[in-house]
């Protein structure tokens, strides 16, 4: 397992927000993790990346990240691309890839992996002299996985990409996901809300309610789960 | 969006009204009487000083006191409608002067001109007030500190001399304490301005609980969600310059008079900068936090220079950074902790709430 | 006519202590996100330094050279040491932090080194350039070192890794974490900038003004009034906003009849005012623009 998390608990201040959290995720391949607003989503993924007072055990190829600082973590390959996009507004498109591998040092990869992004986005490639903050809620949430992909991560976190963009570029992005998973053998955890999505991408899913994971088990069960079609699915 | 929460309103340092118990339960009738029964209590200390206290101590307490009304004007701009401002020292110095000139030229007697520094100083603030909507942060920074520079130049320049009494200033007359009370100019004058402060921080308690208060605060807190709410935040902004002066305003006013002195150089920038460190040490957006700024503006620079005449501003900048460091949100926000953590009850380790 | 030109000349030589001081500050405020009140005083004690070094005998360059590294390490101890533990409380608290530093470096400097008035030396001399009476060669060489410094400053942020590093960092902490940059070390490091560009300015300033510990107060004011002129965001725009600044004052004091003299100073910021009403973000400053 490449991603190993047992016991987690998370805290804001004085008050827990995840009580024993516990899941794990292969090389290459994709999870998922459903849930209310509040339930805890976003917690875990913070947690992951060192951004919240935790406790418990996380191990990310066989080291202990647990307690890490942030850009530690991210030195380790895994990206993650938070919710809010956490775009730099006031630099350019093109500038916001480059500082997506800051952390590494060969410029013909960075350069190739440039290049394919573009590729990936071509509606990043057209406005890449621009000011990012100028950009559409689609193309930042696409700028904002394109920089993820630019640190060449072993292991992507996803906090709902398709909040607040319109169907049809939502599938768009989704499709990329798919492919840069294939083609590239990122594994990812997708927090999301749009539950019928995620798990069409995903092979296992976890379901959260109020800081604990209620439900475990491959996206073809917990998608033809009753309860969870009739909380999630809207039917 | 989530709202701004708790923490993120203890980061920006900021009072968040108390979550009003419900109405009529006990643990409301509980929290109103302790707090009334607190300041009732700070009230007949605070009567009972000037009576056992030398007259030197009492004159000392008394600007402290007028500081401390200095520090609410620029806590209702600054802390309470996020408005920042390093111009006060403009607002106490032309409240001061209102008096002193009224006083010293036309003879009038000093209790009127107080709401008269006061109505003078709404409207320059309130004009203030307009341009400084379309300023932000720094800009706004900037131009408040334009006002407070330019206040000294203005009190110096000779064509008003005459009015302003130039380089020298004014001298004021020290009251005689009314009715043939058996006290001295300065014991009165101490009660005098205490009066004066129970009502403005009554009103400025009643104005930031009210409906106008909740306003303001939203303004500061999102000032676009505010707009959005159909809050007039031009309004609102204005006016809170405007009564924010006022308050500085009075308390110069008041300063003129128990300092019985005037001049253009006292009314710099500098006087700005500590009512912003009194503000600061006090708490921002605490109204009894102003007293503590008072206290800490005035006693803080004479100890640091006791200690060392050469090094007093290192031993004062220190003594800052000390405080700051210990407590981040200033004294207020200090205390909260501290009762936050003695009235939680301790709970068994790993229950969930 | 004539006496117009030379006024706006006379007030752009002015405008390079300016222009220079505005520099400074604009750096530090693109390294950390905020205005650095202490920053003249910084500036000034750095400039003590170099005149006691070369009290002691060291030529000049090389106390040059040592002052702006000492000032550059300085900057960043007092960073780690002074405004990490407080970089999460409240912004206001922050601004006491730096008003404190600032009583500390001014006292100190007048305790060590007393209020009397020193010369300090420049390198460039003090002969009319060019035989013209309008500008020296110390003022020459004040416009070629700022615009030197901008140069490289330009290049370094626009067209560096790590000058782009520092940028994010300052602009979006936890995003540029989240790409694996070290916030804390960036921070430090325009903090040890900032501290340096200071140190050259004030060594460049107190040929002019004379070296004694209140020096920069009036400097830094212009400075920062020349920065939020020229747009904070723009070290260019602080340098023309700090030129510019020389100008305004220069003439307001030479053409506005009767009062022009004395208050100066509140003329010049209250056209700066006047022009941030139009301009809010500054002349060339960017306004950031955000989707609601």
């Amino acid at each position: 397992m490449m991603l190993e998390v047992e016991e987690l608990d998370a805290f804001y201040g004085e008050q827990q927000a995840l009580f024993g959290v516990g899941f794990g995720l292969d090389e290459g391949r994709v999870r998922t993790l459903l849930g209310a607003n509040g339930a805890g989503k976003t917690t875990v993924l913070r947690a992951l990346s060192g951004m919240v007072r935790l406790s418990g055990q996380i191990r990310f190829c066989g080291e202990r990240i647990a307690g890490w600082a942030t850009e530690n973590i991210v030195r380790r390959g895994i990206a993650h691309v938070p919710e809010g996009r956490g775009t730099f507004l006031r630099v350019t498109v093109e500038e916001n890839l480059q500082l997506g591998a800051m952390t590494r040092r060969d410029r013909p990869g960075i350069a190739a992996d440039l290049e394919q992004v573009y590729e990936h986005f071509p509606r990043l490639k057209e406005r890449r002299m621009q000011q990012a903050g100028t950009l559409s809620g689609g193309e930042q949430q696409m700028l904002a996985v394109g920089r993820a992909l630019m640190l060449r991560p072993r292991l992507m976190l996803l906090d709902e990409p398709s909040f607040g963009l319109a169907p049809l570029v939502v599938a768009e992005l989704f499709e990329i996901l798919r492919r840069v998973n294939r083609e590239m053998g990122v594994a990812m955890l997708i927090v999301e809300q749009n539950a019928t999505l995620a798990l069409d991408l995903a092979e296992h899913a976890y379901v959260l309610e109020t800081g604990r994971i209620m439900m475990d088990g491959p996206a073809e069960v917990i998608g033809a789960d009753e309860s969870i079609r009739r909380a999630y699915l809207g039917y | 969006m989530t709202a701004p929460s708790d923490e993120v309103a203890a980061k920006e340092g900021v009072a968040r009204a108390p979550a009003p118990a419900r109405a009529g339960s006990s643990a409301a009738v509980r929290d109103d009487r302790g707090h009334r029964l607190a300041i009732l209590a700070a009230v007949i200390v605070a009567f009972l000083i000037p009576l056992f206290a030398r007259d030197f101590l009492t004159f000392q307490l008394t600007q402290v006191m007028v500081y401390a009304l200095a520090i609410l004007g620029l806590n209702l701009l600054t802390g309470f409608n996020g408005q920042f401002s390093l111009g006060h020292s403009a607002f106490y110095g032309i409240g001061a002067y209102t008096t002193a000139i009224m006083m010293s030229r036309w003879g009038i007697p000093y209790f009127w001109t107080l709401p008269a520094a006061g109505a003078v100083c709404f409207a320059v603030g309130f004009l203030f007030g307009l341009p400084a909507l379309r300023l932000q942060g720094l800009y706004l920074a900037l131009a408040t500190f334009a006002l407070a520079i330019a206040m000294p130049q203005i009190l110096k320049f000779q064509p008003l001399e005459s009015f302003t009494g130039g380089v020298q200033g004014l001298v004021v007359d020290q009251p005689d304490p009314p009715f043939g009370l058996p006290i001295d100019a300065d014991q009165w004058l101490y009660y005098f301005t205490l009066a004066v402060l129970l009502v403005m921080f009554a009103g400025a308690a009643n104005l930031v609980r009210s409906r106008t208060g909740r306003a303001i605060m939203a303004i500061r807190d999102n000032p676009i969600a505010a707009a959005a709410m159909g809050i007039n935040t031009a309004l609102y902004k204005t006016l809170t310059f405007g009564v924010s002066a006022l308050y500085t305003g009075i308390a110069g006013a008041l300063g003129a008079i128990v300092v019985q002195f005037v001049a253009p150089d006292s009314f710099n920038f500098l006087l700005s900068i500590s009512f912003l460190v009194g503000l600061v040490i006090g708490g921002v957006g605490s109204i009894p936090g102003c007293l503590v700024g008072g206290l800490f503006v005035l006693f803080v620079p004479n100890i640091a220079e006791s200690v060392s005449t050469g090094l007093a501003g290192v031993i004062y900048g220190v003594i800052l950074l000390i405080v700051i460091f210990v407590m981040p949100a200033g004294t207020a926000g200090f205390a909260r902790i501290v009762f936050a953590r003695l009235l939680r009850s301790p709970k068994p380790e790993g229950r969930s709430r | 006519m004539e006496l117009l030109l030379q006024q706006v000349l006379a007030g752009l030589s002015t405008g390079t202590i300016y222009a220079c001081m505005a520099l400074a500050v604009v750096m530090i405020y693109q390294a950390i996100d905020h205005l650095n009140f202490a920053q003249g005083e910084m500036a000034m004690f750095s400039t003590f330094i170099a005149w006691q070094l070369i009290q002691w005998g060291l030529p000049y360059w090389v106390a040059f050279a040592i002052t702006v590294v000492v000032s550059f390490v300085a900057g960043v101890l007092i960073d780690r040491v002074l405004f990490r533990p407080i970089q999460n409380a409240p912004i206001l608290s922050q601004i006491v932090a730096f008003i404190a530093l600032f009583s500390i470096l001014n006292s100190s400097a007048g305790q060590i080194w007393d209020f009397t008035i020193k010369s300090f030396p420049t390198p460039f001399g003090h002969t009319a350039l060019f035989g013209s009476a309008l500008i020296d060669t110390h003022e020459a060489g004040m416009i070629g070192v700022t615009l030197g410094m901008l140069g490289l400053l330009y290049l370094f942020f626009r067209r560096t890794r790590l000058g782009l590093a520092m940028r994010a960092a300052a602009a979006n902490p936890e995003s540029a974490r989240l790409v694996g940059i070290r916030v804390g070390w960036m921070t430090a490091l325009g903090w040890g900038m900032a501290a340096a560009i200071g140190a050259v300015a004030g060594m460049l300033i107190a040929p002019v003004v004379f070296l004694e510990p209140n020096m920069m107060l009036g400097v830094l004011l212009y400075g920062f009034a020349g920065a939020v002129l020229g747009g904070m965001t723009s070290p260019g725009g602080a340098v023309a906003g700090g030129f510019a600044v020389g100008v305004i004052e220069n003439l307001a004091g030479t053409f506005i009849p009767y009062f022009g003299r004395e208050l100066k100073l509140t003329i010049a910021l209250i056209l700066i005012v006047a022009v941030l009403m139009v301009r809010p973000s500054g002349i060339f400053g960017r306004q950031a623009v955000t989707r609601v």
